[in-house]
């Protein structure tokens, strides 16, 4: 065991998954010797050497291209886009390539591929530092999209999407890459894809969340639980794609009031899925209507984000509104 | 760059260094050749008379396909193409049945009906990657086919092949770019069959030619006669021989003349000189062959228009096969999204097969359930 950040425990996973596997293989903008921009690659091109972690150009369409590549001849790269809102020019490559070729080639060549990715705000990036885009790419048929939201799950998916059979997009909260330490056990375990867990215990309302999201509700549901007795479940998704549906709609069955927290803009956003799904799954169930809280339908803004992030204050609004209906 | 490799002329005249191949050799490359006709007439008619949906005439850049097919060995070697390259699969031994079963999207297809005709994908007898329709997007992955090739210490290569429309886009840059960069050992074949649907090269670039634009990259540009399967097989063979000997990679631009429109649903008369038609039409990559072969005594007339009558009964019999096989069974729209059927999508296939066999659709004529 060791007490690992966020960002500490995506580059263990990286470490523990490159010795296991040699097919394993790092690649992205300055991902070698520098370790990365946020040091989640740190010491890998020491220990690995450069065929194993490598610096790319500047490319991002080269970098996912180039990955997928290499995904289809046998080995596992694992692409790094230096932030979420830098993959727009590999958009193409990711969702008419590695998420269609087992696809089009009736599973003659596959993309056993992750591409990692820091994505949100929270430290004063601007328009083009701290996007959520997760709802560009859950939408895509045939890729995955995971999200960690502590250390010890950011581990345990990211070993688990580099053993998946297709591609992964693993989103990384990047405000929590240093938020928090947490034990992180050594060596190799996975977290299922695919699977959502139960982050505070509750039954009088249910909050999915996840991501940076995942502590905000948390916090949002401890106030809740203290000023009106009430206990709030949080759910944190972990999988976005694909989604354990049975779970939320289970939740939602058994909680009755329902709070989705997202970071990402409103509208056709992935909280809405999931209001749609409990609409369509379990209406019957609800004691009050779906609230979404979520960024806004601008883009981001700088100086003024933390306004536009939600903060527990807005969630206990929410959860308090559902409450009170 | 006005060099253009030519080993023969349009009379079929050696005007350079013929390559020592047996005869063998000649006689494979001429039949694919032919055969590469056959089976884009037979694809033309198809098309024509709403057998299939759709093609992409493949006339008049025969030897681009098949010389630098000839130069691969595909026991190690792999293909990532684009869509008008029907010659590298029918050298390589795919069988025209099989292609058709693309044509067709029947349920022995290997893409399952799921892509338009054309869009060929096979690992057997080659590494012939999955065509796509969006253009230049196989030129980096081809790199990094090579890239894990060399990492693994191996001495295959990577052809890649697009049009010079996809000299403009992204992909063409990223993958001759990280090419340089990296060394890989692959071979970019650049199809100058001088349109991009109705636009011609001078609206694709001010560049004096595409081979050039290797220069800038590092890496080294060829231009080749892409009428001349000879001339092809040279400049591909050189490529492939130094992609293999760690030398990195080549761009080859093979110049020719895309003598039918883009597609089926294309009309290439609204905007093609017709004399620009008769011009390569002297220059046709098949009558060249033929004539530089009964030159050389390898092939005599007899022979020629029989192989010639085989290469059309072939196609017409593939298509035949094809056309009696089934469509694939409904619940194959839902397999091969990921390598595990999520819930969601096993909810959907169960509805939509529910769906239309409540309403007798989805269902052969032999009964079996569901079609």
């Amino acid at each position: 065991m060791s007490e690992l950040t966020l960002v500490q425990a995506v580059n263990d996973g990286l470490r523990v998954a490159m010795k296991e596997d040699e097919s394993v293989l790092v690649l992205g903008q300055d991902v070698g010797p520098k370790g990365g921009v946020f040091l989640a690659t740190d010491g890998l091109h020491a220990e690995f050497g450069e065929d194993r972690c490598f610096d790319t150009p500047l490319s991002e369409d080269g970098i996912v291209g180039v990955g997928i590549g290499m995904a289809m001849n046998g080995m596992k790269p694992v692409c790094e886009i230096q932030f979420q809102d830098f993959i727009f020019p590999a958009f193409d490559q990711i969702v008419s390539e590695a998420a269609k070729m087992r696809y089009r080639s009736g599973g003659q060549y596959t993309v056993p591929m992750v591409i990692r990715t820091p994505y949100g705000g929270g430290i004063r990036g601007g328009l083009y530092h701290s996007q959520s885009g997760e709802a560009y790419f859950a939408h895509t048929p045939g890729l995955k999209v995971v999200i960690p939201s502590n250390p010890y799950d950011a581990k345990g998916l990211l070993i688990a999407a580099i053993q998946d059979p297709d591609p992964v997009l693993f989103m990384e909260p990047k405000a929590l890459y240093r938020a928090f330490r947490q034990e992180v056990p050594d060596g190799l375990y996975t977290v299922p894809l695919s699977t959502t867990a139960t982050v505070v215990e509750g039954e009088d309302c249910v909050i999915y969340c996840w991501g940076a999201m995942v502590p905000v509700c948390k916090t949002a549901a401890e106030r809740v639980s203290e000023s009106r007795g009430k206990s709030i479940r949080v759910i944190d998704l972990r999988t976005l794609m694909p989604l354990d549906e049975e779970a939320v709609i289970q939740a939602t069955r058994e909680c009755g009031r329902v709070v989705v927290v997202q970071e990402a803009p409103r509208f056709c956003g992935y909280a809405s899925e999931i209001s749609a799904i409990l609409a369509e799954n379990a209406v019957d169930s609800l004691e009050a209507p779906i609230q979404r809280v979520t960024g806004f339908d601008t883009p981001f803004p700088n100086t003024l984000e933390n306004y536009y992030i939600p903060d527990a204050r807005r969630v206990v609004d929410a959860i308090e509104q559902v409450l009170d209906y | 760059m006005s060099d253009l490799l030519q080993i023969i002329d349009r009379e079929g005249n050696k005007v350079g260094t013929v390559p020592r191949v047996k005869k063998e050799v000649f006689l494979d490359m001429y039949r694919a050749m032919v055969r590469t006709r056959a089976f884009d007439d037979r694809c033309m008619k198809l098309q024509r008379t709403g057998k299939v949906g759709f093609s992409v005439p493949n006339r008049g850049i025969e030897a681009v396909s098949v010389g630098a097919a000839a130069a691969l060995d595909i026991s190690k070697d792999w293909v990532a193409p684009h869509y008008r390259d029907f010659g590298i699969m029918l050298y390589h031994g795919v069988s025209p049945e099989r292609m058709m079963d693309t044509m067709f999207g029947n349920e022995a297809d290997s893409a399952v009906g799921r892509q338009m005709p054309v869009h060929f994908s096979f690992r057997k007898p080659l590494n012939f990657l999955s065509i796509s329709s969006p253009l230049g997007t196989q030129v980096p992955q081809a790199v990094g086919i090579a890239m894990a090739m060399k990492t693994r210490g191996e001495d295959g290569a990577v052809l890649t092949t697009f049009g010079d429309g996809s000299t403009s886009a992204s992909g063409f840059h990223s993958g001759m770019n990280w090419a340089g960069v990296f060394n890989s050992p692959t071979v970019f074949l650049c199809q100058n069959n001088q349109w991009a649907i109705s636009c011609p090269s001078e609206q694709q670039t001010k560049s004096s030619s595409y081979a050039i634009k290797g220069e800038a990259y590092g890496v080294p540009g060829v231009r080749v006669d892409g009428n001349d399967v000879l001339a092809m097989y040279r400049a591909v063979s050189q490529a492939v021989k130094r992609a293999r000997a760690g030398d990195g990679p080549t761009l080859i631009e093979a110049v020719t003349f895309r003598m039918g429109g883009h597609s089926t649903s294309d009309d290439p008369t609204k905007y093609v000189d017709p004399e620009l038609v008769t011009y390569w039409e002297q220059r046709d990559p098949i009558v060249r062959f033929s004539a530089f072969l009964h030159a050389e005594g390898i092939l005599n007339e007899a022979a020629d228009a029989t192989l010639r009558e085989e290469a059309k009964d072939e196609m017409l019999a593939a298509a035949r096969a094809a056309e009696a096989k089934p469509v694939p069974v409904l619940t194959s729209v839902f397999e091969d999204v990921f390598e595990e059927t999520p819930a969601h999508l096993k909810k959907q296939s169960a509805f939509c097969v529910d769906h239309y066999s409540s309403r007798g659709e989805g269902v052969n004529e032999k009964g079996e359930f569901p079609l």
